[in-house]
């Protein structure tokens, strides 16, 4: 039994990134694989757990989500062995801080060595990144510059968008995958959604033909003529 | 004219009708936003000056705005100066208001105008619908709108202004925390941007017909309420025999007429005229595309198409589904994943739109059976009345290229 948990999507679920449990759950289950999909409320114990997802969220709320991530028993599991995607707010608050509601800093999880500080600006718009031979698809809307820890590797360069820093974005380490691109970053990017699904269960995939194959094809060739 | 205006405004409005006309005999618009802005760019002060020594009703929040609107001019009956062309910025309120010798107008404003519009136009009465996430790349986020909201109420606490407004909506309830409200208790769905209190941000509690927080923020009490088919406005029963669908449209149709109810209108008469409209500006229409009938729902973001979603009956008729993120629209479409689309099992669903790939995918996950529509002619005509859900861009499309049946 394969065990997805999407954590904390009453908060961290602005962007419909919840989806991207329904993705993976998905992808696995039209494979044969026995899946449970559990969506983890903030006035719920964080369970067990093979693959946790984060999403993104405003302000209060992200704040919110942090401290009663680490009231419970997050990151122990993570330590364990659990894989995580984590978007947007969910990348910032993995990371050593990150700065909301005004210029206050505030301590993240310290899982990643990453730390987020305000922008000048938002980035908001269509966000692409060459992560290894693939191309990631996707919408980036947030106002943080992430600087990534010595060590930490991102997920990709930038093709188009800000990402962390206007040269990259997100960071990928141990079974950690984060990105700007929020809402269902796994719906819109099918190899990404099994890039993940093929790391927990640690076995290659057969190949699966969704509607996403198409959808991901015409995001490719949009963005690329730009 | 209603108001002495001043030279300049008065230049600025004979500028705002000059334009609107041109701009309606060259096909280019409906004749509502050009003008208002040369008028405002010859008189910044235009709209405080045609406001003035009118009763105004201003419609706002992220869904209903231009029913709601629609159902506060029919309701107080008679001729009443509006944007019923939902143009929702300071442009268009100039021109409803120069359109209009009417003393009473009725104007629906973008949630982010609002305060700016406030001060300019004095209103009598301000309705506060709802607030939820909507075009969230122009936007960033709902709590911000409900920050500004708040100080706009803060300012104007002791003044004039009645305020009608949402109690279920716990981020309205915050946004008029210092204002002079009077609550209504009306069917809210959609309540997943405020599960944490916008108070304080800590969870906030619920039951069936309540809410709070142990910081003190809690549901107000209300004058106005719907109980299953019973409508009580400012304590007073009131028969309502809507034409139009849905209980979101009960609910609008109640803050309408608590908003008149303010303004001493007869509730009774009220309701019976808001009752006879059956299609607000091509919205719940039944139209003529080709050889299909198809029944237009306006649903632009996660709460609208949940409400829209809930008229679907599980007939297993076919289903049209259009969605586009152009500006208007907003230009990322991933709300699509908040849309409890699961409803749609059991219906043929046909996808439309420049974004219809994003539907058909999210569909796809969904378990819904689904077709993408690469060639309109594919589609088979059906014997019954079709049932399409668009957002702003595809339904304005749709309305574009349809006839009235």
């Amino acid at each position: 039994m394969l065990k997805i948990a999407v954590l904390y999507p009453d908060l961290l679920g602005t962007y419909g990134d919840a989806g991207n449990g329904l993705v993976v759950a998905q992808r696995a289950e039209r494979r044969g694989i026995d899946v449970s999909l559990t969506m983890v409320e903030m006035t719920d114990q964080i369970p067990e757990a093979d693959l946790y997802l984060l999403g993104g969220g405003e302000d209060g709320p992200q704040r919110l989500a942090c401290e009663l991530l680490a009231g419970q028993e997050f990151a122990p599991r993570v330590a364990d062995g659990a894989y995580v995607v984590a978007v947007c707010a969910g990348l910032q608050l993995l990371g050593q801080s990150f700065s909301i509601e005004g210029d206050a800093v505030v301590p993240g999880l310290g899982i990643v060595d990453v730390t987020t500080r305000r922008g000048s600006s938002r980035s908001v718009g269509d966000l692409l990144v060459s992560v290894g031979d693939h191309l990631l698809v996707g919408f980036e809307n947030h106002g943080g510059v992430t600087m990534l820890g010595e060590g930490v590797e991102p997920l990709g360069a930038l093709r188009l968008g800000r990402g962390n820093d206007g040269s990259v974005d997100g960071y990928c380490v141990d079974r950690i995958w984060a990105t700007y691109a929020h809402g269902p970053v796994m719906a819109l990017n099918p190899w990404f959604a099994d890039t993940v699904l093929a790391a927990v269960l640690a076995r290659p995939l057969e190949p699966l033909v969704t509607m996403a194959d198409r959808l991901y094809a015409e995001r490719c060739q949009t963005l690329l003529r730009g | 004219m209603v108001t002495r205006l001043s030279l300049r405004a008065h230049g600025g409005a004979i500028a705002t009708r000059a334009v609107n006309w041109l701009s309606r005999l060259s096909g280019r618009g409906e004749g509502t936003v050009a003008g208002g802005r040369v008028g405002l760019a010859i008189c910044p002060t235009l709209l405080q000056q045609l406001a003035r020594g009118r009763e105004i009703v201003l419609v706002s929040g992220t869904n209903g705005k231009t029913t709601t609107t629609a159902m506060v001019a029919a309701g107080w009956g008679g001729e009443v100066a509006t944007n019923a062309t939902g143009a929702n910025m300071p442009a268009g309120h100039v021109a409803a208001l120069v359109n209009s010798r009417s003393l009473r107008a009725v104007l629906e404003v973008d949630e982010a105008w609002l305060g700016q519009v406030v001060e300019a136009v004095q209103p009598a009465v301000v309705i506060l619908l709802n607030l939820s996430r909507d075009q969230l790349d122009r936007a960033n986020e709902v709590r911000q709108l409900a920050q500004r909201w708040r100080a706009v109420f803060s300012l104007r606490g002791q003044r004039d202004v009645t305020v009608i407004a949402n109690a279920n909506d716990p981020l309205v309830v915050f946004a008029t925390a210092n204002a002079a409200v009077q609550w209504c208790d009306v069917p809210t769905p959609w309540l997943s941007d405020a599960t944490s209190c916008p108070n304080c941000t800590k969870p906030l509690a619920r039951d069936s017909s309540s809410y709070g927080c142990s910081c003190g923020f809690t549901k107000p009490t209300t004058a106005t309420t719907i109980l299953r088919d019973e409508l009580t406005v400012g304590g007073r029963e009131v028969k309502l025999d809507l034409s139009l669908p849905g209980l979101f449209n009960r609910a609008n149709a109640a803050m309408a007429l608590s908003a008149l109810d303010v303004l001493h209108v007869d509730l009774g008469n009220a309701a019976q005229r808001i009752s006879t409209l059956e299609r607000i500006a091509g919205r719940f229409e039944t139209r003529r595309w080709k050889e299909h009938r198809i029944r237009l729902f306006l649903a632009k973001n996660p709460a609208g198409f949940t409400a829209a979603l809930s008229t679907i009956g599980n007939t297993g008729s076919d289903v049209w589904v259009a969605i586009n993120a152009r500006g208007a629209d907003g230009r990322d479409p991933s709300w699509l994943y908040d849309v409890p689309f699961e409803l749609l099992k059991g219906h043929r669903v046909w996808c439309w739109g420049d974004r219809r790939l994003d539907l058909a995918a999210r569909l796809d996950y969904g378990g819904v059976d689904v077709r993408v529509v690469d060639d309109e002619r594919d589609v088979p005509v059906s014997s019954g009345v079709v049932t399409l859900l668009a957002n702003y861009t595809a339904f304005s499309d749709f309305l574009a290229k349809s006839q009235s049946c």
